[in-house]
């Protein structure tokens, strides 16, 4: 057991970051600024179709392009053995469809050519013959008993039925709700989105047929679970394989699977011999990639009349597509849902969730949800705003009466979540004050008699990040522990190796800040290295705001084995016992002689010399550790949303947004806030404008940025940021994760908001995202119901 | 056919496809990869360069239309090692946090504050409007785009109290 050190933290604060040295300069490196020698270029033929049978591939006219080099099919995959892979979530996934096509976008055959353009062309020369069948577009009617069987490849599939999950006490619940004087019911939709990172997926593989090393350079948010899972889909030892993520143009949780373009990189520069480029365009990346949410929810939550809640209960149907290849801990087939008895103290809580095949592309888990703690969120928040609406109360003051106190942690959830730490009604009233909330009130009163629209909305959100205990938590077998090695060279600069990968949250710069805390050594003068399996320690990875909570515990504690072992080579430099030596922020000296010290700078310089050392002391000053979390950390947040809605037109304004996030210890504030600021801009994008539908023969809405709306600079309001201090007390710096945190809390804060705005109309509930026409038609009466199929 | 264009004061001469876009004579010809792609419709701006001053999105040009002409990339920023108050700017203010949509906004900045050296914070959401971002929020892109033109206003200069250590 770790514990926090009561000491000033040197290292933390507002620093610039190291990696915008290169950015700003266009000097990055991402996966398709790379250039290899003799380098080919492959693209992918993908399905027109939801559902069909595939007859028959022709790709005689393609192979006769001049400068193609090779096409591929599920025909040769097969004969390879690789023309299904394994997913996050012990199911398969086609890489090139053999017997039919599941999704529109569907991956059927790689052409590798010598130069991208050419391609394209030879993708077009390819004739498939397909045979339609019905498509499965509506979630909800997927386990109806004529619904077409999307999973004929597996054996005992006889339905589109993938698991029934459930947490919490039901029968309690049961009472709960059955003895409640208020019970309120709602239907509550989580539309289908996409992460949309700015540069999509892609890949290069370079297979060197003399030493049979695979070397990959590609878009991994986990480098080493891409290592470890290659080795295993395609049989190649795991030493002679390479997975190098360079520069990656975000990641936002599309970037943790493992997609089939990875793959037939792969295996285009096996077949070829010659080095293969994959990179997908943007309707590709929309169409194929991991998609987020699409969480059909029915919730119930009870209380009393008076506003005390007393239990909440949840059914879920899950759309998981064609494949289920959500990314989550093996044990956690709704991720981490179960904390969606939020920031409250209940009586009892019940959760169930029944996952489902449909005809769409494989995903669930990705745009910073934090393992459906989005979904889990935008549920609890949304009902205590039903709950408000039913009692006519103050939303705000209704939260206030409910929220846990202070000195109820760490307090055990009715789902079995132990939440580290926490003072909720500090962080609300903050925000409150921030937004001048009675007066925004006074505003909004007075604009109602004018018959203006401006609405107040709040969410209160408690995140669950850092995943996780290895008890509990693995991915594919692997124990959810980081690894971490630092190396301080003899003229006192030091190397640290971290197993988690950037995508632009600045690890380059906030570890060496950790390691700068610890050792007192310069920021500038260490060194992060991330992204290259040759190099770095074994872990799993950047996602589920992990990289703090788990590796940034990794990264303080080798820096202590640094310093317990610098504290031995000072001893000895000294000529002094190590006991009677106390560390002063960058140097060991004597106790009650000061000026009788060593900086650590000095002491790497004697722990590479030819000083003499105890017995069984090693020179050098370097070290290793894997950190296992005893827990995982729970931020938490207060916001308000100030909306105008226009009533001729139902068009919503964000005015202004107020965000109070509780990371505990900030190792730099700035960039902090500028994962917050991130994260409501997703907020407000999900809230109003970003939906991915289908129609009934399955084909996708919302496969380009025509119509998959991402907000811009004009939609987005000038944020207001507010910061508590509750430090996580098993972490050893007593920080908690954040990145997610603003994508969790902010949607169901703007929804709120809107709702609150067209009050007057009576409508209770909508569904994201509430776009102009949608909120025009809820004021003429008709009710907002997004459907992820189109009737 | 022969194309050549002047990028960043260099004749780039190469025999091309008429239909070969300009985003890709930038990155595959010129070797100049701070120019970026992400989308196939014209949407995200991460492919922002200027053409005869003025900033296009190369994505949405071919090469051959740009032939005979200027182009300036974020490559050609800085003045002999020299940043940019842009670029000095979104490192000051954290406007950048992957860097993809950067060069983009880095080159419509500079074009901004040549034409109006004093915006508004509404003027420079307007000038960005057609440049998506999916990390900052925005906020520390104005941020960044207003502490440039403060600098080169030699007028007070916000958020540069820091120690600026990572810049060496």
């Amino acid at each position: 057991m770790t514990t926090v050190e009561e000491r000033p933290h040197t290292g933390f604060g507002r620093t610039l970051r190291k990696e915008d040295v290169r950015l700003v300069r266009g000097k990055g490196n991402y996966v398709d600024d790379v250039r290899l020698p003799g380098m080919l270029h492959g693209a992918l033929l993908r399905s027109p179709y939801a559902h069909a049978k595939i007859n028959s591939i022709d790709t005689s006219a393609a192979e006769a392009l001049p400068g193609v080099k090779a096409v591929v099919t599920g025909e040769t995959l097969k004969g390879l053995g690789l023309a299904w892979m394994p997913t996050l979530s012990y199911d398969v996934q086609a890489v090139l469809a053999t017997d039919k096509v599941r999704y529109q976008g569907q991956e059927v055959a790689f052409v590798i050519a010598e130069d991208h353009y050419t391609a394209r062309d030879a993708v077009e020369l390819i004739e498939v013959d397909y045979e339609p069948l019905p498509v499965v577009f509506d979630a909800k009617r997927a386990l109806e008993p004529d619904a077409p069987v999307i999973r004929d490849d597996k054996e005992d599939q006889r339905d589109n039925h993938i698991f029934d999950w459930e947490s919490g006490d039901a029968a309690r619940t049961e009472e709960v709700f059955a003895n409640a004087e208020v019970v309120v019911a709602e239907d509550i939709l989580y539309p289908r989105v996409h992460p949309a990172p700015l540069e999509t997926c892609g890949s290069v593989a370079d297979m060197d047929p003399v030493t049979g090393k695979l070397t990959l350079w590609t878009t991994s948010q986990a480098p080493h679970a891409h290592r470890t899972v290659y080795a295993l889909v395609a049989g190649l030892p795991e030493h002679k394989i390479r997975v190098i993520a360079p520069d990656i143009g975000g990641g936002f949780g599309g970037k943790v699977g493992i997609y089939p373009g990875y793959v037939m990189s792969i295996v285009g520069s096996i077949v070829t011999g010659r080095p293969v480029k994959w990179v997908e365009d943007r309707a590709e990346h929309l169409m194929s990639t991991a998609f987020a949410r699409d969480y059909h929810m029915r919730g119930e939550i009870a209380a009393t009349k008076d506003g005390k809640i007393l239990g909440l209960r949840v059914k879920v149907i899950a759309d998981h597509g064609a494949f289920n290849a959500t990314a989550q801990p093996t044990k956690f087939p709704a991720g981490f849902f179960h904390v969606f008895t939020g920031s409250y103290d209940l009586r009892a809580a019940h959760c169930a969730v029944t996952g489902v095949y449909t005809n769409k592309a494989p995903g669930g888990v990705a745009y910073a949800c934090s393992f459906r703690i989005t979904e889990a969120v935008y549920l609890v928040e949304r009902m205590v705003d039903v709950l408000a609406y039913e009692l006519k109360a103050d939303p705000a003051e209704l939260r206030m009466k409910n929220l846990l106190k202070p000195d109820q942690f760490p307090y055990t959830t009715q789902t079995g979540w132990e939440y580290d730490s926490g003072d909720y009604p500090k962080a609300l009233q903050l925000a409150m004050e921030m937004a001048g909330y009675d007066e925004l009130r006074r505003e909004q009163a007075e604009k109602r008699e004018r018959g203006e629209l401006m609405g107040v909305g709040i969410a209160f959100f408690t995140e669950a990040v850092g995943a996780g205990p290895r008890k509990h938590m693995d991915i594919l077998g692997l124990g959810m522990a980081d690894g971490a090695e630092l190396r301080i060279h003899p003229t006192g600069k030091a190397v640290l190796r971290i197993s988690v990968k950037t995508q632009g949250q600045g690890h380059e710069t906030t570890f060496a800040q950790i390691v700068g805390n610890e050792l007192g050594l310069p920021t500038a003068d260490i060194e992060v290295v991330h992204g290259d399996t040759d190099q770095t320690p074994f872990g799993l990875g950047t996602y589920g705001s992990r990289s703090t909570p788990v590796s940034g515990a990794a990264t303080a504690l080798v820096a202590r084995k640094i310093r317990d072992k610098a504290k031995i080579v000072a001893s000895a430099m000294l000529e002094v016992s190590p006991d009677d030596l106390e560390w002063a922020g960058n140097r060991w000296h004597v106790k009650g002689d000061p000026e009788q010290g060593k900086t650590i700078q000095e002491i790497a310089l004697a722990a590479h010399s030819s000083l003499e050392l105890p017995e069984g002391v090693e020179g050098h000053l370097d070290a290793t550790t894997v950190y296992n979390p005893p827990n995982l950390t729970y931020p938490f947040g207060a916001y308000i949303c100030v909306v105008d809605v226009d009533k001729g037109t139902g068009a919503v304004k964000v005015r202004r947004f107020i965000a109070v996030d509780d990371c505990g210890v900030r190792i730099n504030p700035m960039i902090v806030e500028g994962q917050v600021h991130g994260g409501l801009a997703d907020g407000v994008g999900m809230a109003l404008m970003q939906v991915m539908a289908f129609d009934e023969e399955g084909n996708h809405l919302g496969a380009s940025f025509m119509d998959y709306l991402l907000p811009t600079s004009l939609e987005c309001p000038s944020w207001e940021l507010g910061e508590t201090v509750t430090p996580s007390p098993h972490h050893p710096i007593g920080a908690k994760g954040v990145g997610e945190s603003a994508t969790v809390g902010s949607p169901a804060a703007v929804v709120n908001a809107v709702l609150d705005a067209i009050r007057p109309y009576g409508v209770r509930h909508a569904d994201m995202p509430l776009t102009p026409a949608a909120v025009w038609a809820a004021m003429q009466g008709r009710p907002i119901r997004t459907d992820l199929a189109i009737p | 056919m022969e194309v050549s264009i002047n990028i960043n004061g260099t004749a780039e001469t190469h025999d091309v496809e008429p239909r070969l876009l300009l985003v890709h004579f930038i990155r595959e010809k010129a070797g100049l990869r701070g120019t970026h792609w992400g989308c196939d419709t014209s949407n995200c701006g991460t492919c922002v360069v200027w053409l005869d001053g003025k900033p296009v999105k190369s994505c949405t040009v071919f090469a051959a239309m740009a032939d005979g002409h200027e182009v300036r990339t974020v490559e050609g920023l800085d003045q002999g090692g020299q940043l940019d108050p842009v670029q000095e700017g979104f490192m000051e203010c954290h406007g950048l946090q992957c860097g993809f949509c950067t060069p983009g906004m880095l080159m419509t900045a500079r074009a901004l504050l040549d034409a109006n050296p004093d915006p508004t914070d509404p003027e420079i959401r307007e000038a960005i409007s057609g440049q998506l971002c999916r990390c900052t929020g925005y906020e520390n892109i104005v941020r960044s785009v207003r502490w440039a033109a403060e600098k080169e206003a030699g007028g007070p200069v916000t958020e540069s109290e820091t120690p600026v250590e990572a810049k060496a």
